[in-house]
């Protein structure tokens, strides 16, 4: 990185620790703490959504669709978030690349052989050949799609919860006006449930922010991984030899997650001031008391 | 997130036609020096300046891909990558899940190490690798074992006070004794155990030309010397030959 770093055997105190930590290791580090903060901006849309087709699935006039919405609330809601996150990135992998071997693959060679599973070189999901930042995509992608079921699953409860909570004495007065179901959802429902939705979809956000680290456990270098890696003892095998530094980076990661909820509930504050008013809720009449 | 895998998966599709076959070899990343990830943040060590040369001589275009040595074995079956060089020594068990290459090094000696040279390594409690031969040697030595995710994390149970003793491949344990400045010292009597076959590399059992491509690059290695070069490069004095 910088000049003066390239002989960091020499160097002491101040301008060593500073050439430590601008090595390239300690830029991967801070880099990943990028690759959290995509995987919430990524994740949160995304995970409302499967929420929002969960939640409409779940109040659906057609029983096989509202079965269809019941049963993914209930039933990802009931399994351990890890044991999910350790079977869907696999189970959508060999999926994907046993359909592709399906297209692109002799059909006499097994797929299955024994405990290996192997397709050919051309179904191959990413294929060797990509270079690497397409595999660790393809990872993260996966590790997104596991992120956006799981919280899909809880937002759908919230906002169902939500939708119900809206009084009905309002879509009645819709109904009255002669809209339609379809226009009652979308002019009166909907817009009067976020309200109602906004606590649980908080707490929701807080719960994806720590549940980060589980990137770790799918095996994406996460801040979680840099920090146990920087963090272990180094011999001079390595150019900065320390000893057992794990708590410190552990430490910075904590900070940076209490900084994290900190800020979001601050956000979520103004978010709420804001959909309370003119609402016929407890907060809503509190806030029409203080402005007469 | 769609469009990404979408992208991901054309340059997928478009990339890599009929050309030269690219292996893809797994290393922990965390075991120096065998393997480790140097502060430029890349794969270094013994093994990947080893496998680059095997590769050349094999033909094969390479690339290294970490992955937790937890999971090394059951990623390679399922084909996340091809290859694994991570100090791995060549057991009976492991030959019934994986193929092995001959060892590109010798059977080598495990080691405790405690803050007491004077400690009795068989009712202690003792630290090591899961999934280890020294953590099987252990179990089965009627010490209580604790087993972690990495070596250094095994070590730093015994700088902790967690374990009295850790059990580990010698030459990983080498220099940080030495640098310890005696906080760290070799078990009397303890220091020298021959463990293992050897480390070789591990493949799927259905890649055998592979392995014969492997095999025969490290043979041309032994032959001329060069194996020998690499590991007094990086293991020192202490390094078994040849």
């Amino acid at each position: 990185m910088i000049a003066s770093c390239a002989d960091p055997k020499t160097l002491e105190g101040l301008t060593w620790l500073m050439c430590y930590l601008t090595s390239g290791k300690h830029v991967l580090f801070y880099l990943s703490f990028g690759t959290v903060l995509v995987l919430l901006a990524v994740t949160a849309p995304v995970a409302l959504l499967f929420g929002f087709g969960g939640a409409m699935a779940s109040r659906s006039r057609l029983a096989p669709l509202r079965w269809f919405g019941r049963i993914y609330t209930s039933m990802v809601r009931g399994v351990p978030d890890i044991i999910f996150f350790l079977f869907v990135p696999i189970a959508l992998d060999q999926a994907f690349e046993w359909l592709r071997a399906r297209l692109y693959c002799d059909p006499s060679v097994p797929i299955r052989q024994g405990n290996e599973f192997v397709v050919c070189t051309a179904a191959k999901l990413p294929l060797s050949s990509s270079p690497e930042w397409v595999h660790q995509t393809y990872g993260f992608a996966l590790a997104v799609i596991a992120f956006a079921i799981v919280f899909g699953a809880f937002a759908a409860n919230v906002l169902y919860g939500a939708m119900t909570a809206v009084p009905r004495a309002q879509l009645e007065t819709a109904e009255a006006y002669g809209m339609s179901p379809r226009q009652v959802n979308r002019r009166i429902l909907i817009p009067q449930m976020w309200t109602y939705a906004l606590p649980g979809l908080a707490n929701l956000w807080m719960i994806l922010i720590k549940a980060t680290p589980l990137l770790f456990v799918l095996g994406v270098e996460d801040i979680v991984y840099w920090a146990r890696e920087l963090g272990a003892s180094k011999t001079s095998a390595y150019s900065y030899p320390h000893g057992d530094w794990r708590i410190y980076y552990f430490l910075a990661i904590l900070a940076f997650y209490l900084l994290m909820t900190w800020g979001s509930e601050r956000i979520f504050d103004r978010i709420r001031r804001r959909l309370s008013s003119g609402q016929a809720t407890a907060a809503g009449e509190a806030m029409r008391k203080a402005a007469t | 997130m769609n469009r990404l895998m979408l992208a991901a998966a054309a340059l997928a599709l478009s990339a890599g036609m009929g050309m030269a076959q690219t292996v893809r070899i797994a290393t922990e990343g965390a075991y120096p020096p065998y393997n480790l990830v140097n502060d430029a943040g890349e794969v270094d060590g013994f093994e990947v300046e080893l496998g680059n040369e095997l590769c050349k001589r094999a033909e094969l275009d390479c690339t290294w891909v970490k992955n937790d040595w937890d999971s090394i074995i059951s990623n390679l079956n399922s084909s996340n990558y091809d290859a694994i060089m991570a100090g791995m020594s060549i057991t009976e068990e492991r030959k019934q899940s994986v193929a092995f290459t001959q060892n590109y090094i010798p059977p080598t000696a495990s080691a405790y190490a405690a803050p007491d040279a004077g400690v009795d390594v068989t009712t202690a409690v003792v630290a090591a690798q899961i999934s280890t031969i020294q953590a099987q040697y252990v179990a089965e030595s009627g010490a209580r074992l604790l087993e972690f995710a990495t070596p250094d994390e095994a070590v730093g149970a015994v700088r902790d006070g967690q374990a009295e003793a850790v059990f580990a491949d010698r030459d990983f344990l080498v220099p940080i004794v030495n640098e310890s400045n005696g906080a760290m010292v070799w078990v009397e009597g303890q220091d020298n155990i021959p463990l293992g076959e050897g480390i070789g590399m591990a493949l799927r059992q259905s890649d055998t030309e592979l392995k014969a491509k492997f095999d025969a690059a490290i043979t041309s290695m032994k032959d001329d010397g060069t194996l020998n070069q690499l590991i007094s490069k990086w293991f020192g004095e202490e390094g078994v030959l040849y």
